[in-house]
């Protein structure tokens, strides 16, 4: 099934009689997702509204990311957030599972540069919400939870976005001699202090590794001083600047894990698991493989624990009971007929 | 940062009225839904039970209620049923259940400072007041947050952690008043969210009373928790959803400096093209202000900032190194000067930077000295910003009341400021049918009714303007998910004539 317009999707939801999963380029399908009749939104395609002197952009759900990074790019601009995404991800799947990269240390998720969604819920009814203005408090905001809610709630078929400037200058700062663990305190020192860091992460053989970005002249200056205050730390070297691109890793051998904690809780949660995939979001973040089926024996922490990729799909903590209620609540309001269920 | 109050609009109608101003007084203007009179026979035996839960804590001498008929939208108030001020989790917990279980409507309130009357209570009603729960929980620099009680002023969040060289960004202009359980209830923003974002972007987690009493936990370390953007929902929903008794904030590691600039033109828009103009360039100051000829003599005449003679200023301020804010501070330079700007003021000086920003934070008391006024805050596109200040300049004529126009003009939150003589029948309301017009123009435009005040009561019924009936039926939706007998704020956001059937097929069924 593949609609070409916003009607046409009303339409075809109005008449389903079985479940649909929405899929745009399969930008992370967790175990067990998707699978409902698939519902190509590759059709609802196209720019609907570029303005680079307002910072905004309003694009269909189901362009290509690379469509709408090249349209920006010709504008010397990007999204507001950095996308991990993969390579044939659409806007609307970015959106969708709220698919947030390095820079979301400093300029926040997806979620936080979403502005508005137009979308059509379980019933067909197309809706939409937020708008695109930077500020703009009038009614619920939807536009968050619609952001990660991975195509249970409804199709997304437009989203408005904002843009930022692209910096003209970026370094990469590398400190290769550390592991995950001992990683932490660095990146912890560099996010800290006034030095506007864009992206702070440990790569295997990479060590950790400090992103600054901005005009020549301040990134100088913010390169001198980090290299100063991390001198403790080892050897300030150059950081391979790609290594941001590769944050995420694509499915190992095994069971894919992505664990958020908090950056001080992370170096005891890393010395329970095997060398991490990748450690993003200064610790808050680490992706780790397990052997298919193995559950994480990690101490009490404050976040929490996925499993991506693997075995069926698993969560720890589990929820909270009322939450978990609330959440039920909500997909059966948006769409009482489970099309989107599974 | 020093800030300035919105000056009252209300205080020269109060005097008008003899100082005594009955609840009806506004209700030509404002309606609210009729008290529940099953609910107000009952007060002594709902205090009686508040009283057994958090003793010392339940105010219902009328008398004394008085104090929590309004909040900073004052033309319309209403004393409560009763007010309660809880300390804890706990109590707010408990007090909940109980008029969860009698059938008592709630309103929460944490400074009182909304402009939109979003705590502005019904007869019927019993106000849950923040005040006493302004404790601190925890600070971690290290995983760069604060968790405070939801009482606690915006200010002491970041007085809190400012010998640490940190701060929390979002700054209202209330911030020394308002308390962050508000601030998430509005989504507030403030002068610098250019940069930084709004509440809901530096919000890691709350702890939530659920009408029923349950008591949940949302969010997490990095703002995010397995499953829906429930922390996404509940900020900004206006108290609706549930009360955040706790919060968990990201704080950010203060600057090494900031300065700002004044931008003098000759025209608004040309000022406008030149905010563009600087965007577009791909610097991003922390700040951009903006200020036209009425609001710029009046902020002369009362606080003698030393601002030239023009039609319209623009406050630019960035942040950094000393080296770090010359850079930005000459791209900025070459780029205004493309518009031939009659001044371009740098500030050399700590006295010289607090000088550019004093008549911009005196301009609300400045105008309040001058005029009762009516402030706006309806956000628009920034492209659309001549067009927008020509058509309020039209509608202004049209309607014979002048405005004065300050605002965020880097994120298009427009605050415009209306003009008009409370003591003068028939002003107020000339002056609300224009305000209506001109957010009316913003949505018209791509942009929005409210930027960062909120709906309240106040845009309640403007919001057919920007959703179709299918748009709101779909945030009715959460709230029916959260409080499904529609007891919380319910008379806030949504059209009256559009949550009426909530709001009274709950009633008739209880």
């Amino acid at each position: 099934m593949r609609p070409e317009t916003e009607d046409d999707l009303s339409q075809l939801i109005r008449s389903a009689s079985a479940p649909l999963s929405p899929i745009g380029g399969g930008t992370r399908l967790n175990p067990g997702e998707g699978q409902g009749e698939r519902l190509n939104v590759s059709g609802l395609r196209g720019v609907v509204l570029y303005e680079p002197a307002a910072l905004t952009l309003v694009v269909r759900a189901g362009t290509p990311l690379a469509e709408v990074q090249a349209a920006l790019a010709a504008e010397g601009q990007m999204l507001a957030f950095e996308p991990d995404a993969r390579p044939r991800s659409t806007i609307g799947g970015v959106v969708a599972a709220n698919a947030s990269g390095p820079r979301r240390v400093q300029a926040g998720a997806c979620r936080d540069a979403l502005l508005g969604v137009r979308y059509v819920n379980g019933q067909g009814e197309i809706v939409k919400n937020g708008g695109r203005v930077m500020k703009n408090v009038t009614g619920y905001d939807l536009v968050k939870l619609m952001a990660g809610s991975r195509g249970r709630l409804g199709v997304l078929t437009e989203v408005a976005l904002k843009t930022a400037p692209i910096p003209p200058c970026v370094a990469t700062l590398a400190l290769p001699g550390l592991d995950a663990a001992g990683s932490v305190a660095a990146l912890t020192t560099a996010l800290t202090g006034p030095y506007d860091v864009s992206g702070a992460a440990w790569l295997p053989g990479q060590g950790a590794l400090i992103r600054i970005e901005g005009l020549e002249g301040s990134v100088a200056i913010r390169r001198r001083a980090l290299t100063e205050k991390l001198a403790g730390f080892g050897e300030v070297a150059e950081g391979d600047g790609a290594s941001w691109s590769r944050m995420v890793p694509t499915a190992p051998e095994g069971d894919l894990w992505r664990i958020i904690c908090r950056p001080s809780e992370a170096p005891a949660l890393l010395t329970t698991l095997p060398q991490p995939l990748a450690v993003d979001w200064g610790g808050s973040l680490i992706w780790v493989a397990l052997p298919a089926g193995e559950v994480p024996a990690l101490p009490k922490w404050s976040g929490h624990a996925t499993r991506v990729s693997g075995a069926a799909a698993l969560t720890l903590p589990l929820p909270d009971p009322v939450v978990a209620r609330l959440n039920a609540s909500l997909s059966e309001r948006f769409d009482p007929r489970r099309i989107f269920a599974s | 940062m020093p800030q300035v109050y919105p000056v009252n609009v209300t205080i020269a109608l109060e005097e008008a009225n003899g100082g005594n101003p009955e609840q009806e007084q506004g209700a030509h203007l404002m309606q609210m839904p009729q008290p529940d009179p099953r609910v107000i026979a009952r007060r002594e035996a709902i205090a009686a039970r508040l009283r057994q839960v958090v003793p010392g804590a339940v105010i219902d001498d009328p008398a004394e209620t008085r104090a929590y008929e309004c909040d900073a939208l004052s033309a319309y108030r209403c004393p409560p049923l009763a007010v309660v001020l809880p300390a804890t989790t706990e109590e707010v917990a408990a007090v909940l259940r109980i008029c969860h279980d009698m059938g008592v409507p709630v309103v929460p309130r944490g400074a009182g400072t909304s402009l939109a009357g979003g705590s502005m209570p019904t007869a019927d009603a019993v106000v849950v007041g923040l005040s006493r729960m302004s404790a601190v929980l925890e600070t971690s620099l290290e995983d760069r947050f604060i968790r405070v009680q939801a009482g606690r002023t915006n200010l002491s969040v970041s007085g809190a952690v400012d010998a640490s060289g940190f701060f929390y960004a979002p700054d209202p202009s209330s911030q020394l008043a308002c308390a962050i359980g508000g601030n998430i209830g509005m989504n507030s923003g403030g002068a610098h969210c250019l940069k930084y974002g709004v509440t809901t972007n530096n919000l890691l987690g709350v702890t939530v009373v659920l009408m029923d009493g349950s008591v949940i936990e949302l969010g997490g370390p990095m703002g995010e928790a397995p499953g829906l953007d429930l922390l996404g929902v509940v900020c900004g929903s206006e108290g609706q959803l549930g009360i955040v008794t706790e919060a968990t904030l990201r704080i950010l590691p203060k600057p090494a400096g900031a300065r700002p600039v004044l931008v003098a033109f000759d025209a608004s828009e040309t000022a406008g093209a030149c905010v563009a103009a600087i965007i577009r360039a791909g610097v991003l100051p922390v700040a951009i202000e903006f200020m036209d000829r009425p609001c710029i003599r009046a902020t002369e005449e009362f606080a003698h900032a030393g601002y030239p003679d023009c039609e319209a200023l623009l406050i630019i301020e960035v942040e950094g190194t000393p080296p770090e804010i010359d850079e930005q501070l000459r791209l900025i330079g070459d780029i205004a000067a493309r518009f031939s700007p009659i001044e371009f003021r740098e500030s050399k000086s700590e006295d010289e930077s607090r000088r550019i920003w004093l008549g911009r934070k005196s301009a609300f008391g400045a105008m309040g000295q001058i005029n009762d006024y009516m402030c706006l805050d309806g956000t628009i596109p920034v492209s659309a910003l001549p067009e927008v200040l020509a058509g309020i300049a039209r509608l202004s004529a049209k309607f014979g009341l002048d405005v004065a126009n300050v605002f965020h003009a880097g994120d298009g939150n427009m605050h415009p400021l209306i003009l008009y003589n409370a003591n003068q029948p028939g002003d107020l309301e000339r002056c609300e049918a224009l305000g209506a017009e001109i957010l009316k123009l913003c949505v018209q435009v791509g942009g929005c009714l409210t930027g960062e005040h909120g709906v309240g009561v106040e845009k309640r019924e403007l919001m057919t303007t920007q959703f179709t009936d299918i748009d709101l039926e779909a945030q009715m939706r959460v709230k029916d998910v959260f409080d499904p007998h529609w007891l919380l704020n319910a008379a806030k956001v949504f059209p009256l004539a559009v949550s009426a059937p909530r709001r009274e097929g709950i009633r008739n069924a209880a």
